[in-house]
């Protein structure tokens, strides 16, 4: 370290975040002896980031408006536990001028850049002129502080149509307009303005140009220092995005010649020093694929959740540099110092339906089981098994990330450890990204934003249906797992044996609606499996269990066969061959609900008098509601309705005496 | 829930006194050409039992099984394995009961039995096949079943009865009604077992009309199919016959009715699954059968494969085997410590373990002198003091005969040893492997000393003597008659007597027509000894082993 350098050594940090990227922070924390401070609401109160900080405390209420978002409690937290800094992470409080102001204003070091730097970036009018200015190129438009209806139009007609009309304190397409005709435009502007004052209370526009191509979204990670040093860290590209999310990245961004990533890089750098900017941000740049010319679109004053490719194919500890950056020290690297080597992907999976519409989910994940981590297979995760996926916050699951030296075999190997990620107990987009992973379109690097909308079937095939020596191999392992454990008794053994017979076993299962009847002929050892009267399969079987996990192996023809089957209720989760297929085991008539089974049916099990009637005929009742009331011998018995459906009769009035076995209501459904 | 036992958990001292293994039988059979022939021959019959086990397994034909199912029943077959524990073996008894006994085919007598896992628990299960003649009772179905409460009763296993049975078959009334062993007993048999704590229990799964009535009336908990059971003493044609009141089926005996009003059955099911889960649920709740005063081991593989019986034995009984590479196929770890081996050596006797349960073998090795007797003796006293399961490994011409042998006083050692096994109180397993004959039958556990179970392989022959023995016997008496007379005794006549003789005893000898009358409780493949046996024995075990007071010995 050289001499000169505002050393300011930290030894213990707050962390105003969650999940993942909490724990991704706490990680270099503990590699560099910075003790880490964590802080919870009441559904992250078991949550792994609490768990791995040296100290953890509550915040608040499980919204994020009431605890991670709340200013006041943090700088609370940081005064009690002395933490000298404040990690944001990304979102909640990361891009909020005001905190890193109010935390300057205690002594305490926002882990991120200055508060003018954030700023700046943060409105879309102030940051392409100061872009403009540095002579970073931006998309042709409109980005100044003339509001009037008219000389905006005048503007737009300048620029040309199609044009965007973006708010400028907007966000998530909010206040946002596409106009193809100038005989448009006013009408949009104002249904755009109407729509930002609503949303963020200023109804401020901007004008950009929209290209009619199908433009990529490629980002730079930049890196700089108090001292005057900004380096950029490769690029990425983040093309593949749904409901303006990115699902999938990766590093370098593909298809760019030396000459593109020395220019996108050194833009970045120009942008990044434009507005005195310290610590790791990302600049968002749309590439014209068609021109080959790259536009300014907004820069993120954050670590961002893809930053691990960043690392993987630069090898640097990007938080680290963070730290020490916040220590005070220099960057300790060069340009020069930065070789990118090989290929990275990140897939994000994220507890959300793809088939419909990739509708974000909730839930408990009861069964995990991810690929196992090694120098090229990395996963940011905060969830474990039994952790539930909370409706308050991002439903991010965990972050895959591979390495390999070619984007190829890199594409292939995220494929494969997408297969070995399994996932039960809430839907995910696992399928979707391995189906996006080999799609050929993105195989060969032809990525755009409008990717997904493009493609859209051919990114959502059905799963192939498992072949009948899966499917074969899948019934016998279940079949087993209902035995009992091996004990001295010979009645543990040989099992299935009869006398002189071929012992045949069945085993129903359900694919959905479709009923699998599997045939299992037991000739120890060997199993001969019939599925749905289809010739049989010779199978070997060997299967463990583990709690509600099945492991079959076995062999078929010589083809080597396994299969894990997750038991989840009734439903058995079958991953086989990479794919995951849902089956249900049969449910017999009688583990039915009692109204299916046909056991009750609105007869009286006592002698008594009809003390009230509750029900009228037409009502609409839910099983288990009251229908009446009798009376036995000064007891009252609540006589509830045996099944949902439309009182049609109640047989008695108030006051009738009622005898065992009579028929007391009749119910339609 | 499993079974408990008590495992060898003494602390060792050191290892010589803790683990003191028998030597293993070393096998000096060779796989040569005659190892080849007999195994090609055992073989040839294994596959004709079954092929005729498979099809009478159908029960009664495509027709009626449709007709069955259509109603929405479980087979009877189908009701038992989801009866039983998932994997459990089921001891299926006498499978060749009924076969060719009368003019029409009563496939297994109508009637499944055998010992299956219920909830952990080895039970009796007794299950009729409507699909065969209607589950009524024929005389073989009424012995079938009586046979199994007998094997319930000595060997306390817990009953289960699915009954589904039109009762008694209506021509065949005198031979099912009257006698002590008829339709009555088996309902005698219901009271005393369940009063010496044998669980019974019963599902209605079809009809159980007059004395099939009975059967879950008389059971300790009854479990009723609803809309598919009805029990009653008269059906609705009697009922109209007798009074004029009609009345459904259903309402004169179904299972809303007897679990609500009358209270004949205890539990509702909406259909077989449930009942036989219900089932299920009871034999749970059971209490459990006293710990076995075995100590018994972990089972051990044999050396030799079991499969290699054919192999050893053949099928042709005047070629003899030694017992010894029987028994290295069928005791664990072939490992079997032989007593008075130099003594009476046509009695191989000796202790080992099947499936680490611990036994004491008596076996042939050819006819039975008054040394070999008196050996065999020795050895059941030995395990009765003991509490050790005896097995009886038959293949036997009889006892010795001729001047010396009876001077030798033959009679009376044969004797003591019929004594010590009619009085042996252990339990005793026979499996007929070769030949069964005359005396040696008795003297070796045959079906009139009680064995809990008695098995018999495809290739044995069962009668009082050969058949060329008794032919020529019936010969040397009817020449004598002649010569008496003065006439002349010619080979044609020698012809004519030992022909029918010599078939009539072939048939008559033969497992399937043994095994059609209940003269055993099946035909086993000799490969399945080990484990069949396995299975009987851990049966055997759910009852303590009571003290054995033997009779006179005459000395």
């Amino acid at each position: 370290m050289s001499h000169g350098q505002r050393l300011n050594k930290l030894s213990k940090i707050l962390i105003a975040n969650r999940g993942e990227i909490a724990c991704r922070v706490m990680k270099t924390a503990r590699k560099m002896n910075i003790k880490t401070v964590a802080v919870f609401s009441d559904a992250d109160r078991h949550s792994l980031h609490v768990k791995m900080a040296d100290e953890a405390h509550y915040i608040g209420p499980s919204p994020a408006s009431e605890s991670y978002l709340r200013q006041d409690k943090l700088l609370e937290i940081i005064k009690k536990t002395g933490a000298q800094a404040v990690h944001p992470g990304y979102g909640f409080l990361s891009e909020q001028a005001p905190f890193a102001e109010a935390l300057a204003a205690q002594g305490v070091e926002f882990i991120g850049p200055p508060a003018s730097a954030i700023a700046d970036m943060g409105s879309k009018s102030a940051s392409k002129r100061i872009m403009i200015d540095a002579g970073v190129s931006c998309i042709p438009g409109y980005h100044g502080d003339n509001q009037d209806e008219a000389y905006l139009k005048e503007q737009a007609d300048q620029v040309g149509y199609p044009i965007i009309i973006k708010a400028v304190s907007g966000g998530g397409g909010k206040g946002m307009r596409m106009v193809f005709h100038e005989k448009d435009f006013m009408a949009a502007l104002r249904s755009a303005k109407e729509e930002s004052i609503k949303a963020f209370n200023d109804d401020r526009v901007i004008l950009e140009r929209f290209f009619d191509f199908q433009p990529r979204h490629v980002e730079v990670q930049v890196m700089a220092d108090s001292h005057g040093n900004a380096l950029y860290f490769s690029n990425r590209d983040c093309s593949v995005q749904r409901r303006h999310q990115k699902i999938i990245e990766e590093a370098p961004a593909p298809g760019l010649t030396p000459e593109e990533h020395r220019e996108l890089g050194e833009m970045a750098v120009r942008a990044a020093k434009a507005v005195g900017y310290k610590s790791a941000g990302t600049v968002e740049f749309i590439m014209d694929t068609v021109e080959r010319k790259f536009y300014f679109m907004e820069m993120n004053t954050r670590l961002q959740v893809e930053h691990p490719i960043t690392e993987l194919v630069t090898g640097v500890d990007l938080v680290e540099l963070q730290l020490r950056v916040s220590q005070g020290e220099k960057l300790p690297l060069t340009q020069d110092d930065i070789n990118v080597h090989g290929h990275a992907f990140e897939a994000r999976v994220y507890a959300e339906d793809p088939a419909n519409n990739f509708m974000p989910g909730s839930g408990d994940v009861k069964y995990l089981s991810t690929p196992e981590e090694t120098e090229n297979v990395r996963i940011d995760t905060s969830i474990r098994q039994g952790d539930a996926v909370s409706v308050f916050y991002d439903p991010m699951i965990a972050k895959l990330v591979v390495w390999a030296p070619d984007r190829l075999s890199s594409l292939s190997l995220l494929h494969n450890k997408l297969q070995e990620y399994h996932v039960v107990g809430l839907s995910t987009n696992i399928k979707f990204l391995k189906d996006l992973a080999s799609h050929p379109q993105f195989e060969s690097a032809d990525v755009h934003t409008d990717f997904i909308a493009q493609h859209g079937d051919s990114l959502f095939p059905a799963t192939p249906s498992l072949s009948d020596e899966n499917l074969a191999l899948t019934a016998v392992s279940y079949l087993l797992s209902q035995t009992g454990k091996v004990s001295v008794s010979p009645w543990t053994k040989s099992l299935f044996s009869r006398l002189n017979i071929n012992h045949v076993e069945e085993v129903k299962l359900k694919n959905g609606d479709t009923d699998i009847d599997v045939k299992i002929r037991c000739v120890a050892p060997s199993y001969f499996v019939s599925v749905d009267g289809r010739a049989e399969v010779e199978l070997s079987a060997n299967v463990t269990v583990d709690n509600n996990v099945i492991f079959g192996s076995g062999n078929s023809a010589d083809r080597k066969l396994e299969c894990k089957i997750v038991q989840d209720g009734d439903n058995l989760h079958v991953f086989s061959d990479g794919n995951e297929t849902v089956l249900s085991r049969h449910v017999p008539k009688y583990q039915k609900a009692d109204d299916e089974a046909g056991l009750d049916d609105g007869v009286a099990s006592v002698e008594g008098l009809v003390q009230k009637i509750f029900a009228r005929v037409g009502d609409v009742v839910k099983r288990g509601d009251v229908v009446l009331q009798v009376n036995v011998m000064k007891m009252l018995f609540d006589i509830p309705a045996h099944k949902d459906g439309v009182i049609s009769a109640i047989c008695f009035n108030e006051g009738d005496r009622v005898s065992k076995g009579q028929l007391l209501y009749e119910l339609d459904e | 829930l499993h079974r408990l036992y008590s495992t060898n958990v003494a602390p060792p001292i050191s290892s010589k006194v803790c683990k003191v293994a028998s030597p293993p039988i070393s096998s000096k059979v060779r796989q040569n050409a005659q190892f080849k022939e007999n195994a090609a021959a055992m073989d040839a019959l294994i596959a004709d039992l079954e092929s005729k086990v498979q099809a009478i397994s159908e029960g009664g034909g495509a027709e009626a099984r449709a007709r069955h199912t259509g109603k929405g029943k479980l087979l009877v077959r189908q009701r038992i394995n989801t009866l039983l524990d998932t994997g459990s073996p089921f001891l299926e008894f006498s499978q060749m009961a009924g076969y060719k006994l009368y003019k029409e085919e009563v496939n297994a007598g109508g009637i499944i039995t055998g010992i299956g896992r219920i909830s952990g628990r080895e039970c009796m299960i007794v299950a009729n096949d409507a699909t065969v003649k209607g589950g009524t009772y024929y005389p073989i179905t009424v012995k079938k079943h009586v046979r199994a409460q007998e094997i319930a009763m000595e060997n306390n296993l817990p009953c289960v009865y699915l009954v589904d049975s039109g009762g008694a078959n209506l021509p065949q009334q005198p031979e099912v009604f009257p006698d002590r062993d008829h339709f009555g007993r088996i309902f005698y048999n219901q009271a005393n077992l369940s009063s010496r704590g044998i669980s019974q229990i019963a599902v209605v799964m079809g009809s159980c009309t007059a004395g099939g009535a009975y059967v879950p009336a008389m059971a300790d908990e009854s479990i009723i199919v609803k809309e598919q059971g009805t029990i009653f003493l008269g059906g609705p044609p009697l009922v109209k016959a007798a009074t004029g009141e009609e009345v459904s089926a259903e309402d004169l005996g179904g299972g809303m009715m007897h679990c609500s009003q009358s209270g004949v059955t205890d539990y509702l099911a909406v259909d077989d699954t449930h009942a036989l889960h219900i089932a299920r649920n009871n034999v749970s709740h059971l209490h459990l059968p006293p710990a076995p005063q075995l100590n018994i081991l972990e089972s051990e593989e044999p050396l030799y494969d079991p499969r290699e019986i054919g192999g050893v034995v053949g099928t042709d009984l005047t070629r003899t085997f030694d017992m010894r590479e029987v028994i290295a196929r069928i005791v664990d770890g072939s490992r079997f410590s032989e007593f008075k081996e130099k003594f009476g050596s046509t009695l191989v006797t000796g202790f080992a373990h099947i499936h680490g349960i611990p036994v004491g073998i008596i076996a042939n090795n050819g006819i039975l002198f008054s040394e070999s007797s008196l050996k065999g003796s020795h050895f059941i006293q030995l395990c009765c003091q003991r509490k050790i399961p005896l097995l009886f490994f038959q293949n036997i011409t009889g006892f010795m005969v001729g001047k010396e042998y009876e001077a030798g006083g033959i009679a009376k050692n044969g004797a003591k040893l019929v004594t010590a096994v009619a009085c042996a109180k252990v339990p005793k397993i026979t499996v007929i492997m070769g030949g069964s004959f005359g005396a040696g039958n008795y003297g070796m556990c045959g079906r009139a000393y009680s064995p809990r179970f008695l098995y018999m392989w495809p290739n044995a022959r069962i009668s009082v003597m050969g058949g060329k023995q008794a032919a020529s016997v019936l010969c040397q008496i009817s020449r004598d008659k002649m010569e008496r007379a003065g006439m002349q005794w010619s080979d044609e006549m020698e012809k004519q007597i030992r022909g029918p003789v010599e078939a009539g005893f072939e048939k008559e000898g033969h497992p399937y027509y043994a095994s059609a009358r209940l003269w055993d409780d099946g035909i086993i493949n000799p490969a399945d000894t080990r484990n069949v046996l396995g299975l009987s024995l851990s049966a055997t075990l759910n009852a303590p082993i009571p003290e054995t007071p033997f009779g006179v010995f005459r000395m």
